[in-house]
């Protein structure tokens, strides 16, 4: 089976500062991949490049179409989301306007109920459609990033950390609804500083260092593995979150 | 001095600062979606004005051709870009939209010149010149340069400005021009004189207002607009797209400007150079407005207007130094309310 998305021998430079080198990763249909790894590995530069944010030399190719040419929006348009670091929200506009602008791309007929499957999502997000989105808290501006890149219907979802600066509980809310995105058929690529909680709920994962990917495989084997034990899931006793 | 010698200055100033209310909206428009800060709009004034005024008189229009040679250069620019993946359907748009549609306008205004159209033709002429004319000076030289600075924004706006001003004298000439009314009549309330012109410039302006508001409000191109202008990369990354945008943004200004122009023209002689005054006092209204806010816009539009019939009352020599005179207290309170410069981020 080919993968959805498949990056092959990605270079991503600042200037003449490489800060991704000979990167190759895929994301299968259905699956949850993540790639761990300290602040400032190159998660969110790889993440960014894959969406047409910053150049990419390599190649990198989704549902079997190479994306050298197409620019952010087409990208969209395909079917490739990111939810950034930073979210991006419309902060003067409200809950209803994000998400409808969410789906700027899609069908009218099809927005309605994608609205309606949103709402079902983050129930917090439909008590609060009327709110601006720049006075919701960090945790409800999440689920709207998280909602608005829904509503353009991806079929593959890059979530860049979604728990940074959150309350566990609703970090624990977040990563659920990660996993149930796989249940409808959502493949999601997973950027987490949390390594504990993205390996225990992905698929695959790849650990970055410096640029690189030290290691791949298995999620629950890298969680099994020493280094990674060591160096991001901390001496942590059972039950005490990493972050 | 009497009060009905103040009420004709304040019913004059209204009147003035209608027209620079729309200006300034156009101006906070298009700096929020696009960054640029629009000196040509004047000339869209200038433009559409002197070309109803040409069309009303029977004659030619230059900016028709102009609009024409500049919808070719837009398809090059779109050929260019798409070269490396020649897409049809996608050509083939660009060339209804920038070749055939201005090739169009022009054999229709080569026909009415001709035969002295009746005014709601030439109006309607005029807005759809200077509209093609707006939309393709974004796709030649604003779009290219979309990811650049607000100063280099600013140039490119200036250099516009400049060869605009430079072509408009070759269509024009030096000579002033006056439009015909367009609502004759007029009748008298009080003090008061109302002509039909200066109903128009109420109504128009209120519905323009009016209008806009329901597009930001309501519709979703109205509210990706205001996407693109609250978070430029959130917007690209819900697909909606910068340029896409761009064009509406400048669609509306041109539509603005040329419309301003035509309420205008059968007040006020107007040349093809005039139009540069009446867009700063626009601008004036917007930077008062902070370029972001539309409602300080129009009400600082008002003032400006109001301010500026005053002055030419007392002071006719002094009257525009007093009202750009109005931007120092209000930069002086902005600079304090805000005393660290921001470095521009994207």
């Amino acid at each position: 089976m080919s993968a959805l998305l498949s990056v092959t021998d990605a270079h991503v430079a600042y200037g003449k500062v490489e800060a991704v080198r000979s990167v190759s990763l895929e994301v299968g249909a259905n699956e949850i991949v993540t790639i761990v790894g300290a602040n400032g590995a190159g998660k969110t530069t790889l993440l960014s490049a894959v969406m047409g944010i910053l150049p990419l030399k390599g190649r990198v190719t989704f549902a079997g179409e190479d994306l050298a040419r197409l620019d952010i929006e087409d990208r969209v348009a395909m079917g490739l989301g990111l939810v950034p670091e930073h979210r991006e929200l419309f902060v003067t506009m409200n809950v209803e306007d994000n998400l409808e602008l969410g789906a700027f791309r899609i069908e009218r007929s099809r927005a309605k109920s994608s609205i309606e499957r949103v709402y079902a999502l983050f129930p917090r997000l439909k008590e609060r459609r009327k709110q601006l989105a720049g006075t919701l808290s960090g945790g409800e501006q999440q689920m709207l990033a998280m909602g608005r890149a829904l509503m353009g219907e991806p079929k593959l979802l890059m979530l860049d950390e979604p728990s940074l600066g959150l309350a566990p509980i609703i970090v624990a809310d977040i990563f659920r609804i990660v996993t149930e995105l796989r249940t409808a058929g959502v493949s999601v690529l997973l950027v987490e500083q949390n390594a504990q909680a993205a390996l225990k709920i992905a698929d695959q994962a790849y650990v970055m260092e410096l640029g690189e990917f030290v290691l791949s495989g298995k999620a629950s084997d890298i969680a099994a593995n020493e280094r990674v034990a060591a160096s991001y899931l901390g001496f942590q006793h059972e039950g005490e979150s990493v972050l | 001095m009497n009060t009905t010698i103040m009420l004709f200055l304040v019913q004059d100033g209204i009147t003035n600062g209608a027209i620079y209310a729309l200006l300034g909206l156009a101006l906070v428009l298009v700096f929020a979606v696009t960054r640029v800060i629009l000196i040509p709009q004047g000339e869209f004034v200038t433009y559409g004005a002197l070309t109803y005024a040409s069309l009303a008189a029977g004659q030619m229009p230059g900016t028709a051709k102009l609009a024409l040679a500049l919808g070719i250069g837009a398809f090059g620019f779109d050929l260019f870009v798409a070269r490396r993946a020649l897409h049809g359907r996608l050509i083939l748009r660009s060339l209804v939209t920038n070749v055939v549609l201005p090739a169009v306008v022009l054999a229709l205004t080569v026909y009415f010149a001709a035969q002295k159209p009746p005014v709601a033709v030439a109006i309607v002429l005029s807005l759809v010149i200077v509209a093609m004319i707006g939309l393709y000076l974004y796709r030649i030289a604003f779009q290219p340069l979309a990811h650049t600075s607000v100063l280099v924004l600013l140039i490119a706006s200036v250099g516009v400005h400049l060869a605009l001003q430079g072509l408009g004298l070759l269509f024009f000439g030096a000579e002033g021009q006056r439009g015909p009314a367009v609502l004759a009549g007029s009748f008298t309330a009080g003090a008061l004189r109302f002509t039909g012109q200066s109903l128009t410039v109420y109504g128009i302006t209120i519905a323009f207002i009016v209008g806009l508001w329901l597009f930001f409000g309501l519709t979703l191109y109205g509210k990706a607009l205001r996407a693109t202008a609250v978070n430029r990369l959130g917007a690209r990354l819900a697909g909606i797209r910068t340029t896409l945008s761009g064009q509406i943004a400048f669609l509306l200004a041109s539509v603005i400007g040329a419309l301003s122009g035509i309420l205008i023209v059968p007040i006020t002689t107007l040349y093809y150079d005039s139009g540069f005054l009446i867009g700063l006092k626009g601008f004036v209204a917007a930077i008062i407005g902070g370029l972001v806010s539309y409602p300080l816009t129009a009400v600082a539009a008002l003032v400006v207007g109001i301010v500026e019939a005053f002055s030419s009352f007392y002071a006719s020599n002094y009257k525009e130094v007093i009202v750009f005179m109005l931007l120092i207290p209000v930069l002086l309170l902005r600079s304090l309310a805000a005393p660290a410069v921001e470095e521009e981020k994207d």
